[in-house]
């Protein structure tokens, strides 16, 4: 009862004190973890040529399957880009004058499931054919225009699908004055088919390299512990935590992850720029805007940290399966 | 301070290491722990330290009964107990200093704190003026030493010793006795397994004789050799 005056002081200071421990404590963690950071990446450093192993393995591993996403990636953009302008021509019959064209225009552009129909009559088609086609002295030949008026048809976009095209290409056929409807949809449905079996099988082979990663990760963490094998006991005894005891090892995991995925990613870059010159002159040849686009920022830090995730999570298994089994039992004989 | 009742441990089902153990030890107290080789010397402080679990019976360190304590507890109960070893048990590819601290960043104490308690730690042991050398470059003594300031450094109430002075000569054996006794003044519970019987006669305190896993000696007394069975 005597103390019952000073105790509201005392559990102020207490309370600081707390504070300040409490502070304290979560600063030590900090220090604690930017020491292991530190210090597992200087024991890499140590064993440059091992590390590189591990690295350029790491890297090529994950760099193929990037690679093919990037691949894909620039693939859908061609299939997309053909989709957005996916027209029907339309052919009329070559006795039809200009006026019944222009008539046959506003009835199929009054249609609902057509969004835009463009008229070109055979006067420009001919001026267009000669300027594009190089045939320009051998259309001086002829007596008459060969081409007939032709209509561009565009559906709108919710009826841009394969069947939807197909439906309305069947129904302008049959109208009269059309002479034949031709959608070139074929190879870009076939495309379309392909990349999504490539995007299958990207996947498939991501998934299986990932483990490959984890594996040669886990393999060398697994080294690691053995020859700190007197650490962990020492560490152990003293009452370290597995936490405490699995920190140093999960650091060198993410470290070697963060190692091969910059590996990974110079190879993109370095394989982009030598394939980039013949890609173009390929894609310039097939009259395509086709590019082979490049990891952009965002994907290559994306590549880093999934290969840092990847490396935590190998050490992670290695250090689960091999660290527990290290338990201290009393060395002297006695 | 620790506290075994009736304890037996056996290892598979035809080796008894231990068999119905019953000791006391109360805060302060400085003991020795003897017998032969294979006695259960080693044993008894594997129950101690949680290396090992009792067959039977009961451990009790610090008010704390281990024979049911959880794995993920184990580490803070043996941050409370300080350990030295014959063969010291230091690691070789980091400074004295170093090798101090490890209990200390076990226990996740501040750095600024770091410094001062190891240097304090060394001081005591007389070894402040080597904190920067490798343990390698020292001599045997020195290395003992070492590993006691290591078992010392976080103020353990508990500190236990397995032949702590089998490598050395009696001179220095004498020395490292005599550390463990100023321990002991400041209410360590000193627990010395040894089978060094002359330095056990010399220091002239309670001692624990095993033989054959059975406590013959030592067991209920709270003073010297004499009131053994």
């Amino acid at each position: 009862m005597a103390t019952e005056p000073t105790r509201p002081r005392q559990q102020g200071r207490g309370a600081a004190q707390s504070r300040s421990e409490a502070r304290d404590v979560a600063g030590s963690y900090l220090a604690h973890h930017r020491k292991v950071a530190r210090e597992s990446g200087r024991r890499l450093w140590q064993a440059p040529v091992a590390s590189l192993m591990t690295w350029l393995v790491m890297g090529v591993a994950m760099a193929m399957p990037v690679a093919l996403l990037l691949l894909l990636t620039s693939l859908e953009g061609v299939s997309a880009g053909w989709e957005s302008s996916a027209r029907i021509t339309t052919y009329l019959t070559d006795n039809l004058s200009l006026e019944q064209a222009q008539a046959l225009r506003l009835e199929v552009g009054s249609r609902g499931d057509v969004d835009d129909v463009e008229l070109i009559d055979r006067d420009s088609a001919l001026a267009e054919f000669r300027a594009t086609s190089g045939l320009a002295d051998a259309l001086d030949y002829l007596d008459e225009n060969p081409l007939p008026h032709t209509l561009l048809v565009t559906p709108p976009e919710t009826g841009r699908t394969a069947a939807g095209v197909e439906r309305l290409a069947a129904e302008l056929e049959a109208l009269p004055g059309v002479a034949r409807v031709q959608v070139d949809l074929g190879w870009l449905q076939r495309l379309n088919v392909m990349t999504q079996l490539l995007a299958r099988a990207v996947w498939v082979l991501a998934l299986l390299l990932g483990c490959a990663v984890i594996l040669v990760i886990g393999n060398t963490i697994r080294l690691a512990i053995e020859n700190r094998r007197d650490e962990i006991l020492v560490v152990k005894l003293v009452g370290g935590t597995d936490a405490f005891v699995r920190r140093p090892f999960l650091y060198t995991g993410v470290w070697f992850g963060l190692g091969g995925g910059l590996v990974a990613w110079f190879l993109l870059e370095l394989s982009l720029w030598w394939l980039s010159g013949p890609i173009e002159r390929l894609a310039a040849l097939y009259h395509s805007n086709f590019a082979l686009s490049g990891l952009p920022l965002d994907g290559a830090l994306a590549l880093l940290v999934f290969a840092m995730l990847l490396g935590w999570l190998g050490a992670w298994l290695a250090v689960k399966r091999h660290l527990d089994a290290i338990e201290p039992g009393v060395p002297a004989g006695s | 301070m620790i506290e075994f009742q009736q304890v037996t441990k056996r290892y598979g089902s035809d080796h008894t290491a231990l068999k119905q153990v019953n000791f006391h030890l109360d805060r302060g107290e400085l003991a020795f722990l003897t017998g032969h080789s294979g006695a259960g010397k080693s044993t008894l402080l594997k129950l101690i330290m949680l290396m090992e679990r009792p067959s039977a019976g009961q451990v009790v360190v610090g008010g704390q009964v281990l024979n049911n304590m959880p794995r993920r507890q184990v580490p803070y109960i043996r941050r409370h107990i300080g350990v030295v070893f014959q063969n010291h048990q230091l690691l070789f590819d980091r400074t004295v200093f170093d090798n101090v601290a490890l209990p200390l960043e076990v226990m996740g104490v501040p750095t600024r704190d770091i410094g001062r308690r190891v240097r304090a730690a060394l001081d005591k042991v007389g070894l402040l003026s080597k904190e920067k050398m490798n343990p390698m470059q020292l001599s045997g003594g020195e290395q003992q030493r070492v590993g006691i300031a290591r078992a010392v450094v976080n103020k353990p109430p508990l500190l236990l010793a397995d032949e702590p002075t089998g490598n050395l000569d009696p001179e220095l054996s004498a020395d490292i006795m005599h550390l463990f006794e100023q321990f002991s003044q400041v209410g360590v519970t000193v627990l010395i397994a040894s089978h060094d019987i002359s330095l056990i006669h010399d220091m002239g305190r309670r001692t624990l004789t095993l033989e054959h896993g059975r406590l013959v000696n030592g067991g209920s007394a709270l003073g010297g050799m004499a009131h053994g069975h």
